[in-house]
């Protein structure tokens, strides 16, 4: 029975606010008038069961491995099956690469991921004038199937997940790797991993190019189809917020846009007839790292969510694989820097922390050097070790979504949900990601996104400790070898190039860029003689040539 | 007499589509009151200098965050001189290892900055290098 005293006794948080607050503040100000996460959402003093008064525990968040995914996608996260342990590597020729991930794999990873030269993700050969000084130094070359084939030498494809990082050109790569599985004797339904493949993030973020946008699509779509049919354990594309926000964007943003890129995928997979149910659970995305760790933590868990909804209620999926959203994640590779490098080690960690703590299938810890240089062994053996650390020793991946009922974790998921929505709804406005695309609105939104950024970094707004607060002006040195690129990489490439092209059949060359030419103009899927091509020692740069005749170039407006 | 405005010609040359930087500094340039003028990616040094006689530009910033610098760099510098327009100063900006920042310093550069340099230091540095017009600079005030 409430009685006259509780009537009048003080809400707990006012007289908290009387009688401890009040008193502290006065003596001791915050450190800032408005505290705020990275995309600029404010964040209060403190967050309580008020502010997710209105959350629904079943609906919300429940359980992890069942709609709506807030808690992961699977039920039982790494209790049973840890992250995969997926360091990106590739430089120099295909034998250098072989090497580093061979290296990769006795120090313990456990999944495959090839990085490739800029030629080969624009589709140049090594010998074409454009690929001049570029050969080999950002990533692997790849011109034919036999440096892929090299590359991976004495790794059993069948065994372990293989991730290439490429877009224009994936369905080249993906076309060699199935071709070399065959040469190999290993099965399709064996092949597992994923080529990244997600050409509207390029062409509002990353910038690899080659085709006009519809014609970009189509290749993607032809990919997924193709692999869905044939490699049922592939992930035919990796949507991307990863470069998205390494463009500027704000965590907001990123997720909005890679999710309204999903949904881009599946209207135009959807419109070859296929149901959403036979290609969506084969859909993975990629998030990055970055440094505010409630507010990532809470992005991967909003983005889970909201394309848990996406998928039911807009596509009418039935299947709750294709609910579930799985990423791979890296950290954040513009937050470190080439001032006092071994801090970057502690940057890494913590972001490799909210990755694990917001549910990532797969990750890629950076190297403390990646802001100098290709990351050296060294510098690869840490980050590996940064991760088996987190797995094995800190117990933060033996409880599945701890931060789930946080106050704080909830509100902002509820609010970077919210926003995305919003977002989405502009880009549906706009007529989808593609016309929204078309019309530069993403790239618009990068440019003044990466602007503010700047701005508040230079205000000071923004710690960057070594950098603009903290900073040693005695150091200069740096205390480890940097990887160099081997002067020879692309004469050694060029010879490699020059002598297939002198052994190989050039009739049967032309027949399978015929071949190709023909499909392409016929819309009918370009994978099947592009495996013909590759396996006939037709080189990427070919093929992309070719089919330019067809698709034409693309030509960008930028916006600044 | 109103002072020339300052014309700048910002450039991506090579297949880098590193872009961030570039546009950062492309409208930290023009809020600071220059005339800019972007090229777009993908250009070779070629069409950059082509760009900069026809526009005719006081300054050309070319980004570079592939490693290529130093393949790119020489031919648009030489290229400046066989178009006699060497008085347009080149800026490079980007990930450049030190010891090539010198090494570009001698074959013409007029400076290197890197991913930590504040806009308004680059601001600063492009009112001290070019206080006046150039002479016979024909371009009125923008």
């Amino acid at each position: 029975m409430p009685t006259a005293k509780d009537a009048v006794s003080p809400d707990p948080k006012d007289d908290w606010a009387a009688t401890e607050l009040g008193p502290s503040l006065a003596r001791l100000p915050e450190r800032r008038e408005r505290f705020e996460t990275l995309s600029g959402l404010p964040i209060e003093r403190i967050y309580g069961p008020d502010d997710i008064a209105g959350l629904d525990y079943v609906a919300d968040l429940g359980f992890p491995g069942r709609y709506p995914f807030t808690r992961g996608p699977y039920p039982t996260m790494y209790r049973s099956r840890p992250w995969t342990m997926r360091q990106i590597a590739g430089f120099g020729t295909a034998g250098d690469t072989n090497a580093r991930l061979k290296y990769l794999i006795a120090q313990g990873q456990t999944g495959i991921s090839i990085d490739f030269d800029m030629p080969t993700l624009m589709g140049y050969d090594s010998d074409d004038p454009r690929a001049r000084g570029e050969v080999g130094r950002e990533g692997v070359a790849v011109d034919t199937i036999d440096d892929l084939d090299e590359i991976l030498e004495g790794i059993d494809i069948g065994a372990i997940s293989v991730s290439m990082t490429i877009n224009p050109t994936a369905w080249i790569l993906f076309s060699m790797y199935v071709a070399v599985a065959e040469r190999r004797g290993v099965s399709r339904d064996k092949l597992s991993g994923t080529v990244q493949a997600d050409i509207l993030k390029e062409y509002i973020a990353q910038k690899e190019w080659l085709y006009p946008i519809p014609a970009g699509m189509r290749i993607v779509r032809d990919l997924i189809i193709y692999s869905v049919a044939h490699l049922p354990h592939y992930n035919p594309i990796n949507i991307s917020g990863y470069h998205i926000r390494e463009a500027g964007a704000t965590a907001i943003q990123e997720a909005a846009f890679t999710l309204a890129n999903g949904i881009a995928y599946l209207e135009d997979v959807r419109g070859k007839g296929l149901a959403v149910d036979e290609f969506a659970p084969r859909l993975a995305f990629y998030f990055i790292a970055e440094r505010d760790f409630f507010e990532e933590v809470a992005k991967f868990r909003a983005a889970r969510r909201v394309w848990a909804r996406i998928v039911r209620e807009r596509f009418g999926a039935r299947k709750p694989e294709s609910m579930r959203l799985r990423f791979h994640c890296q950290t954040a590779g513009s937050s470190l820097t080439a001032k006092e490098p071994l801090n970057n080690i502690a940057r890494t960690t913590l972001q490799a922390l909210s990755a694990v703590l917001g549910g990532a299938q797969s990750l890629h810890t950076n190297g403390m050097d990646e802001a100098l240089a290709i990351p050296s062994e060294l510098a690869m053996q840490v980050a590996l070790r940064t991760q088996q650390i987190l797995l094995e020793e800190t117990g933060a991946a033996n409880t599945i979504d701890p931060l789930a009922g946080s106050y704080c974790v909830e509100t902002l998921t509820n609010e970077i949900e919210e926003q995305i929505w919003a977002y989405i709804k502009r880009i549906d406005e706009l007529g989808g990601a593609v016309a929204a695309a078309q019309q530069n609105f993403f790239q618009a939104e990068l440019a003044d996104a990466a602007y503010r950024y700047q701005r508040r970094k230079e205000r000071g707004d923004l710690a960057v400790v070594g950098v603009n607060t903290h900073v040693d002006r005695e150091a200069s040195s740096i205390p480890f070898v940097l990887h160099e690129v081997a002067p020879d990489v692309e004469e050694r490439q060029k010879q490699r190039l020059a002598r297939i092209r002198r052994e190989r059949d050039p009739r049967q060359v032309e027949r399978c860029l015929a071949a190709l030419i023909t499909a392409a103009r016929a819309d009918h899927n370009l994978i099947p003689p592009t495996i013909d091509a590759v396996k006939a020692y037709v080189t990427a740069g070919e093929i992309v040539t070719a089919l330019r005749g067809v698709f034409g170039r693309y030509v960008e407006q930028p916006v600044f | 007499m109103p002072e020339a405005r300052v014309r700048i010609l910002m450039a991506k040359v090579g297949l880098d589509g590193h872009d961030r930087g570039v546009k950062v500094v492309a409208r930290a340039l023009r809020d600071a009151g220059f005339e800019v003028i972007y090229t777009g990616l993908h250009r070779t040094p070629e069409e950059v200098v082509e760009a900069a006689v026809q526009e005719d530009v006081d300054l050309i910033g070319v980004s570079i965050l592939s490693g290529a610098h130093m393949t790119l760099v020489p031919p648009l510098l030489e290229n400046l001189r066989a178009n006699d327009a060497q008085d347009i100063k080149v800026v490079v900006g980007g990930v450049i290892p030190i010891p090539d920042r010198q090494k570009l310093r001698d074959l013409g550069a007029a400076a290197v900055f890197d991913q930590d340099t504040a806009t308004d230091e680059i601001v600063d540095w492009i009112r001290r290098e070019l206080r006046r017009p150039r002479p016979g600079a024909s371009h009125g005030p923008g």
